[in-house]
């Protein structure tokens, strides 16, 4: 593993404890760093074998928008590593339909295949997780 | 689930957005800058009002009390301390912070 | 109970820190176990070895080194994030360790609740 992730320290037996985690992203990307680093705990959560979800809503829904072209603040556009998700087996990724249409956003604007649904049922899938990320 | 909400409601949309997103057993605690949500005579009072009809909403007394708003709280909404938190975290299944 | 906790911002300038503080301390009077504090984006900074807050002042650092210290807790500092930040082993206080990421999963699996801490 990369030095950024520090290895995986198995430190305890965590085999065969299956879990519902949720990433839940409500923040603009580029303005602030917790979508870059939130990613970030996503890939390593990966190795983990959990039952991950990611969750866009309110001002989260622009981190996966397409047409990002980050040269010009010269910071790192990291929105392919969105799609490189589902290399890791992370497919459950859930954006808001109110939010996204408060934003004049539509299903073929996101960079990556999303499960688009309304508050109520974000509500739900909130409600059935073991552990809920915030950044 | 409990749903903890720390930024001002005319800050941040994050109480908005917690009480829109609340579920059978939900429960709010408003702490830290999150407790401006949980005052009489605001612009968000009435939201609150009416989220207060079907969920438990509490307030973290130390902030409150903190920011000088003890005589302001909603009527209905019930003050803890950090032991009354960490028994709220205890008490349900999951918790979910509204940053 | 067993709870984990995750700390997005630094000392003094979030309340975050503070709080997570006292809910631990709290919960440690009740009985509970916390298994681990992980700092995480600039929460990595309350691990500074080098912080001097006036003397009239909570010393944040110093006190998650002392509740580390007298209940054993585990806390950690997330290595990419201290790294980015300029935090490492020779500025980090002692009671803190740098680990990776991992460690915040784990304590996701191996606790009954795991509470953020943010802005």
């Amino acid at each position: 593993m990369t030095e950024a992730t520090g290895g995986i320290e198995m430190e305890e037996d965590t085999s065969g404890k299956i879990k519902k985690f949720l990433y839940v992203n409500r923040k603009a990307p580029y303005g602030t760093i917790y979508a870059l680093e939130s990613l970030e705990v996503v890939l390593i959560a990966a190795a983990f074998d959990q039952d991950v979800s990611l969750a866009f809503l309110d001002d989260g829904v622009y981190q996966v928008v397409k047409g990002q072209h980050t040269k010009g603040i010269d910071v790192k556009n990291f929105s392919p590593t969105y799609r490189a998700l589902e290399g890791y087996d992370i497919e459950k990724l859930f954006v808001e339909k109110e939010s996204m249409e408060a934003r004049g956003l539509k299903e073929d604007d996101f960079i990556v295949p999303v499960k688009v649904v309304n508050a109520q049922e974000m509500a739900d899938l909130m409600q059935s997780q073991d552990v809920i990320f915030s950044f | 689930m409990l749903h903890t909400v720390n930024k001002s409601p005319t800050e941040r949309n994050a109480l908005e957005s917690c009480l829109k997103h609340l579920a059978k057993g939900a429960a709010v605690l408003l702490m830290e800058d999150g407790v401006y949500g949980a005052l009489k005579g605001t612009t968000t009072t009435k939201t609150v009002e009416q989220a207060l009809k079907s969920y438990p909403i509490y307030a973290l007394y130390p902030d409150i009390e903190a920011r000088g708003m003890q005589d302001r709280v909603i009527d209905g909404i019930k003050l803890v301390d950090y032991s009354g938190f960490v028994d709220l975290v205890a008490e349900h299944a999951n918790v979910q912070a509204w940053l | 109970m067993k709870f984990g906790i995750l700390i997005n911002e630094g000392p003094y300038t979030h309340q975050s820190s503070d709080t997570a503080y006292l809910f631990a301390k709290a919960a440690i009077e009740k009985g509970h176990k916390i298994h681990r504090v992980f700092f995480y984006h600039d929460g990595v900074y309350n691990s500074s070895r080098l912080t001097e807050p006036p003397q009239d002042d909570r010393h944040i650092v110093n006190r998650w080194q002392k509740l580390a210290k007298d209940h054993h807790v585990d806390l950690v500092v997330c290595v990419a994030a201290a790294l980015r930040r300029g935090i490492k082993d020779e500025n980090l206080e002692e009671g803190f360790r740098i680990s990776g990421l991992g460690q915040l999963i784990e304590s996701g699996i191996q606790t009954d609740r795991l509470v953020v801490f943010g802005d």
